[in-house]
């Protein structure tokens, strides 16, 4: 029975494809969340398997700090435009100068936690039904709490003591009206698995995951990048450094890994040697100790 | 052939393994976890050192490792597992999935959906208690979720001396109860999570034990014919139709294959119509296949046009399942609001969605002592039973014994849409 074998990769790209087009089926308006990081793109290419030869039948949904990477927003469209997908664009800068949302002042300051504002916005405006995130348990503790199908009330808020059970393979998307879901296909991916994944599949990444010279200052020991909003302290001063992302998100909080990996096969060599996590760079992860449950109660990605 | 690709090519060879571990906290469960995590090099630094100041404020002696499957504030405050957590490991053979589920006699519901999608079950025992009545609770829960592999692992064997006497004696109390259970595999390993004897690396402290490692055991247990490759069974998922140029006259059924292995050229009859027909492709955006089986998600299309959508089931035509509006299942009840007699419910199983009515509730099984009970017909948070329920429309089922995926339903609650029961058809 040998010849049966299915290896690890293939079978967490099976149980995403199930779930992805069990969204589709089982929900009227789905969105796909798009981050232009490296698991909303394996999330997305995985979508365009699901329905092969058809287009995937919802559109991409990004919500733009207006801190990204340049690189970021430039894949992004490139990736549209190359597979016909349909990208929404909705800006947190829209949510401040509506009122809505309040920029945070001092160093510090970052606008990962307005995001959900502009997120729980687009929801309601667009009436999505569920939205696909490409969180995955293993970043994190709160998140290896969370389901598949991941309940949201009205207010679009995660009870994570009383989520549904769920079994099999067998999701349940009753809600009520006004209530939404988020679906997580890559729950069960680790940051491995998905570096193996792009290896495997010759999946296009951003340059920023590939070693680049950058103008870099160092804070509470992580390498953050230059740019013209991040405000530096007296003592901190600016570096040209080899550097490249473990993860995307915006400028504000992704800390950068001094690297020289400039290949796939270097990445994932680097990966497998690395002794801390990948959200270790994370500024926003480290606010508290339950920074990541808090901000997901409110409706985070 | 360069070394980086040798290397990645036994990397993409590797298998998964879903597990589940039960067992109370004192069974040293987060340790054993712990370990597994630690020796597989699994832990990163910058969680050890967050644990560690965890510990630290909370004023404990030793780093508490069951932080770091406990997530939620509460849990972290209380001291509790309230939730299945979910943690991944790798070794160069196989990647691990842990379903940690909490092991209080009120989580049955936790134990039920964590062993749900598992290969093997790791169910701890204290060597200075032996078999407990947990012990009994964990093996029937096993067994009747049919998790193929059983590991007993008899723990804390540094605190009995590491003694052959103590550990065949459980051995020998427990496989006197366990012909009640339906369990395939049943292993035993004497290990000490603490001191790490026998967990990844041989114990020198228990010469008399010369079976293999747990480690040893996760690695290697067989489990590619845990899948059923005998009965052909697809549910369709999604109707897929192009509409381009190019894909002008496709017509598609997306699935993800339940049973059985397919081919283009198979007899096949679509469920309940009992139509049939051939398949004529087996479609991936990489190409298309010769073959397919469990669990793969793909694409198929047929030779005739046919009216099929979500919910029906392509399965060989000389090797049919049951339909029936009318079935039997052992459930598990999940919620807090009872079963209301006589009540209706939404049923779903595989991609098929009816109304149900529950008919009857024939008797509860003691998960204790393993009695039944005939004559009380309430059903409560946590109980499990049989009952009999009639569907508004016909269901294409397999017993759950045969196939997991074909077998196994839950019930959802019309007023509040919360899941309140799993279902294993028999």
């Amino acid at each position: 029975m040998e010849k049966y074998n299915i290896n690890h990769l293939r079978e967490l790209e099976a149980e995403s494809i199930y779930i992805i087009r069990e969204v589709a089926a089982q929900f009227e308006r789905p969105a796909l969340l798009f981050s232009g990081g490296k698991d909303s793109i394996i999330m997305y290419y995985m979508a365009r398997k699901a329905f092969w030869p058809a287009k995937v039948p919802f559109p991409l949904l990004h919500i733009d700090t207006g801190h990204n990477f340049p690189e970021t927003l430039a894949f992004r469209d490139k990736l549209a435009k190359d597979t016909g997908a349909q990208c929404i664009v909705r800006y947190v800068q829209d949510s401040i100068d509506q009122g809505k949302a309040v920029e945070e002042t001092g160093v510090n300051a970052s606008r990962n936690v307005l995001q959900t504002i502009t997120l729980l916005d687009a929801i309601e405006e667009l009436k999505f039904d569920a939205a696909l995130g490409g969180g995955r348990r293993d970043e994190e503790k709160a998140r290896a709490k969370e389901r598949f199908f991941s309940h949201r009330d009205e207010f679009g808020q995660w009870d994570p003591k009383n989520q549904r059970p769920e079994l099999w393979n067998i999701f349940n998307s009753k809600k009520h009206m006004g209530e939404h879901f988020r679906v997580f296909p890559l729950s069960n991916w680790t940051e491995m698995d998905v570096w193996q994944y792009i290896y495997m599949e010759d999946i296009d990444i951003p340059d920023l995951y590939f070693t680049h010279k950058r103008q870099v200052f160092i804070r509470d020991g992580v390498w953050l990048a230059e740019a013209p909003f991040m405000k530096l302290k007296d003592t901190e001063t600016l570096k040209e450094m080899d550097v490249r992302c473990r993860t995307i998100g915006d400028i504000t909080c992704t800390g950068l890994t001094l690297s020289k990996a400039d290949s796939l096969e270097d990445i994932i060599r680097e990966v497998a040697a690395t002794r801390t996590t990948e959200r270790g760079g994370r500024a926003d992860d480290k606010r508290s100790e339950a920074a990541m449950e808090d901000r997901k109660k409110e409706g985070y990605f | 052939m360069s070394e980086f690709q040798e290397k990645q090519d036994g990397y993409l060879n590797m298998q998964l393994l879903r597990f589940t571990t039960a067992g109370s906290v004192d069974d040293g469960k987060s340790t054993l976890i712990g370990r597994l995590l630690y020796d597989s090099k699994a832990i990163f630094e910058d969680q050890m050192e967050a644990i560690e100041r965890a510990s630290l404020i909370k004023g404990e002696e030793q780093v508490n490792l069951a932080l770091l499957t406990d997530g939620l504030r509460a849990e972290r405050e209380q001291g509790i597992t309230i939730d299945v957590a979910y943690r991944y490991f790798a070794t160069p053979k196989r990647k691990f999935i842990i379903a940690d589920t909490p092991g209080h006699v009120q989580y049955t519901r936790n134990m039920v959906t964590g062993a749900s999608t598992a290969n093997a079950a790791l169910i701890l025992v204290d060597a200075r208690n032996g078999v407990a009545e947990q012990t009994l609770r964990h093996s029937f829960i096993a067994s009747l979720l049919q998790i193929p592999h059983i590991i007993i692992c008899v723990n804390k064997m540094d605190l009995v001396d590491y003694k052959e006497e103590v550990f065949e004696e459980i051995r020998k109390n427990y496989e006197s109860v366990s012909d009640k259970f339906d369990v395939r595999d049943i292993r035993f390993v004497p290990i000490s999570a603490l001191k790490g004897d026998n967990v990844v690396d041989r114990s020198e402290n228990m010469d008399w034990y010369d079976g293999p490692t747990l480690m040893y055991l996760l690695e290697h247990i067989h489990i590619i014919n845990d899948r059923n490759f005998k009965d052909p069974r697809y549910p369709v998922q999604y109707v897929i139709r192009p509409q381009s140029d190019e894909y002008h006259d496709f017509r598609g059924y997306a699935g993800r294959v339940a049973g059985g292995v397919f081919h283009p050229g198979d007899r096949v009859a679509i469920l309940p119509s009992g139509l049939t027909t051939q398949i004529r492709s087996i479609e991936t955006m990489n190409g298309k296949l010769k073959r397919v089986y469990p669990p793969q998600s793909i694409v198929m299309t047929l030779e005739d046009d046919i009216d099929i959508s979500r919910g029906d089931m392509i399965v060989a035509e000389n090797n049919l399942p049951h339909v029936s509006q009318d079935i039997t299942i052992m459930f598990c009840w999940l919620n807090e609001k009872a079963l209301i007699p006589g009540g209706k419910y939404i049923l779903r199983h595989t991609t098929n969605e009816s109304r149900c009515i529950v008919k009857t509730v024939d008797f509860k099984v003691n998960v204790n002592n393993l009695e039944k009970n005939l004559e009380d017909k309430t059903v409560n948070l946590n109980e499990i039973g049989q009952m009999t329920i009639r569907a508004a429309k016909p269901i294409i089922y397999d017993s759950y014994k045969i196939n997991r995926v074909t077998g196994s339903v839950i019930l959802v609650d019309e007023g509040t849409n919360e899941t309140v029961c799993a279902g294993m058809i028999s």
